[in-house]
């Protein structure tokens, strides 16, 4: 395990002046731009120190439970007729991989002398990712949820509450998490010396896409050990990922963006179906745009108002993708496919009953395209799992009736 | 000459620079409040192009872009409501909005027709200095547009002098490191506004940002070349039955005493 510093260049990555493509850059206003600033000198040579990596390493190893193990799934290897392993990011930690950034992030923040951490949260998994690493390192936490969001996800609310951080209710706009971003941003303009910024995905203004990479890139960096064990080759034919902002999908393809012929496969979540009005499917309804500092794909009105999304899944239900992926969708280097909310709960109880695993929603939107890819009997197929099931154990019981 | 550079060749002191979203608090109130503020004696108005997500605005300013796009605001009927207005004003005029809209405008059709409808200004808080002056600066200048930038006290000197290097009409110093509609006490910013007006910058400095009465108005003028009110006034405009009566009494109780 280490963090991807050294790697070469892709040209999927992010370059010198922090775009991927036509995406990315840093459209913020001038309040942040000491913040981002200071980020945008520092990150690389604080995270490539020996020091932090071997800080990092060990707690992803000792706190987290890494590596998360690469498991090969047979029944569900015999019913789509491939050989489908399923990288176990819900087995970390607090649950899915949101961990493997806030740990990385919350290293830096204390290299950078910040004393308190704000952070935005959708479903709350990023929240208690944060308030968790906060609470290891005795910092002081804020997190902000949409007021909408606090009603629907309570049992991860209360976990924040009980690791120590305030969780703060937006109440502005449409009240979910393009409305706690924006409040988490305001926080930080509001206090821009002693505070850093966890932003949970590979969204916002440069260098936070690049660096959450980074921080998930572990996720591939162990797929292609663990693949070489198992297959005796590091590259697979087929890696899916769920996308909302995107950060599981982009730790998941950061080593093999190059490898042209291993198909990478960005599920979105369709919501209700495409044109219903209620979706999330931004790669097939968005424009290009700036959201949260960051000019990417976002579903937005002719006039640039930006929309509101749906997804059964909250964790994948926001209106923009990070700019590396609108790069990777654009280019044609990913395959983007979408997945309704029906098909993903009907994915999340197959492999309930299939493998004995309840995986988070989000992830069972990658899954639900198992079924699409006209996958042949020698195909290798790494699905990652980014999260388990519990905390949807609600809307999974109420779709069952 | 553009109206902002004339205005403060005329009037170096004491300019007040009022800002209210267009299309607020009903979609055709937006010239008559640009009428009343200038019969009521206001320098220079600032009119917000509302947006779904505005980040460097507090809650005051969001909830009337709310309002205002729900009332049916966009820039294409601000455009419209625009037209004629040189007719009836003279003051300068400028639009305050972030990047998304106007980038789905079309940046050059967008800046034709503010200098089409008398324009003469934009303050766009989320377009980066760099990448203003890579792609952006030429068509400015093309359209007679003066585009503004922002200060705050955490702007590093270099970094002010290169951002009144780069801007036209005149910095725009956020008074402390806040959204907008944050009620922080000025006092502490005293040293900030003392370094700024030290540098002898080559435009004129107007502070804006928590600017809300009387008192916080001269306080900002002792200091700079004037100051900007945005959601004080948006607050005394929001339930007004006779929005005359209302823009000049907050006008005339803002400028109380500024010539003793």
């Amino acid at each position: 395990m280490d963090i991807a510093v050294n790697t070469s260049q892709s040209k999927y990555h992010v370059n010198k002046k922090g775009y991927y493509g036509d995406f990315g850059g840093a459209y913020i206003p001038e309040m942040l731009y000491p913040n981002v600033e200071e980020l945008k000198e520092q990150y690389m040579q604080i995270i490539s120190d020996p020091a932090f990596q071997q800080e990092f390493e060990q707690l992803l190893k000792d706190y987290v439970g890494r590596p998360s193990p690469l498991y090969f799934a047979k029944r569900l290897s015999e019913k789509y007729k491939a050989k489908i392993y399923l990288k176990r990011e819900d087995l970390n930690h607090t649950g899915a991989h949101k961990v493997n950034n806030t740990i990385g992030q919350i290293l830096l923040a204390k290299r950078l002398g910040k004393k308190r951490i704000i952070a935005e949260t959708g479903a709350g998994q990023h929240g208690v990712a944060t308030a968790t690493v906060c609470a290891l390192m005795g910092l002081e936490c804020v997190v902000y949820m949409g007021s909408v969001d606090i009603q629907r996800q309570a049992p991860n609310v209360a976990r924040m509450r009980m690791l120590g951080a305030t969780v703060v209710p937006a109440t502005s706009g449409s009240k979910t998490l393009k409305d706690a971003t924006n409040e988490a941003i305001r926080d930080w303009i509001n206090n821009p010396v002693d505070t850093h910024y966890i932003i949970g995905s590979v969204v916002g203004p440069h260098p936070y896409p690049d660096m959450v990479a980074r921080f998930q890139s572990v996720i591939s960096e162990e797929i292609r050990q663990q693949l070489v064990e198992k297959t005796g080759k590091p590259d697979p034919d087929y890696v899916i990922a769920c996308v909302g902002g995107g950060s599981n999908a982009a730790g998941a393809f950061f080593h093999f963006t190059d490898a042209e012929k291993v198909k990478l496969v960005a599920v979105e979540a369709a919501g209700q179906g495409v044109n219903s009005g209620f979706s999330a499917a931004t790669s097939q309804l968005g424009r290009p745009g700036i959201i949260h500092a960051s000019k990417t794909l976002l579903m937005q009105t002719d006039d640039g108002q930006i929309v509101e999304p749906h997804s059964i899944s909250a964790g994948l239900d926001y209106p923009g993708v990070g700019p590396m992926h609108a790069n990777l969708y654009t280019t044609g280097r990913a395959l983007f496919l979408n997945a309704t909310d029906d098909e993903s709960l009907a994915a999340g109880y197959e492999l309930s009953l299939l493998e004995g695993i309840i995986p988070a929603l989000e992830s069972a939107h990658a899954l639900a395209k198992l079924k699409d890819l006209s996958l042949k009997p020698e195909d290798v197929v790494v699905v990652c799992l980014s999260g388990r099931g519990d905390k949807d154990l609600e809307t999974y019981i109420k779709h069952l009736k | 000459m553009n109206r902002i550079d004339q205005l403060f060749q005329n009037k170096p002191k004491d300019i007040l620079n009022v800002y209210c979203t267009a299309g607020y608090p009903s979609l055709n109130d937006t010239v008559t409040i640009v009428e009343a503020l200038e019969q009521s004696g206001a320098d220079m108005v600032e009119l917000g192009m509302p947006f779904s997500d505005p980040l460097a605005d507090g809650p005051v300013i969001q909830e009337s872009s709310t309002r205002a796009i729900k009332n049916g605001m966009r820039i294409s009927v601000l455009f419209e409501q625009l037209k004629g207005l040189r007719d009836k004003v003279s003051l300068p005029i400028i639009l305050m909005g972030y990047m998304n809209p106007v980038m789905q405008f079309g940046v050059e059709n967008f800046l034709r027709k503010c200098a089409e409808t008398g324009v003469d200004g934009l303050i766009l808080p989320d377009l980066p200095m760099d990448e203003y002056e890579s792609e952006y600066k030429g068509l400015f200048e093309k359209y007679g547009l003066h585009n503004i930038f922002l200060v705050t006290p955490e702007t590093s000197e270099a970094r002010i002098r290169k951002i009144d290097g780069v801007s036209n009409g005149f910095v725009y110093a956020v008074s402390s490191s806040s959204t907008t509609g944050k009620n922080k006490e000025m006092g502490d910013q005293e040293v900030y506004f003392q370094r700024l007006k030290a540098m002898n910058l080559r435009n004129p400095i107007l502070i804006g940002f928590g600017i809300r009465d009387n008192k916080t108005f001269r306080e900002a003028c002792r200091h700079s070349n004037g100051a900007i009110i945005g959601s004080a006034f948006v607050k005394a405009i929001e339930n007004s039955a006779n929005l005359q009566a209302t823009v000049k009494e907050f006008v005339a109780g803002i400028k109380t005493n500024m010539n003793r």
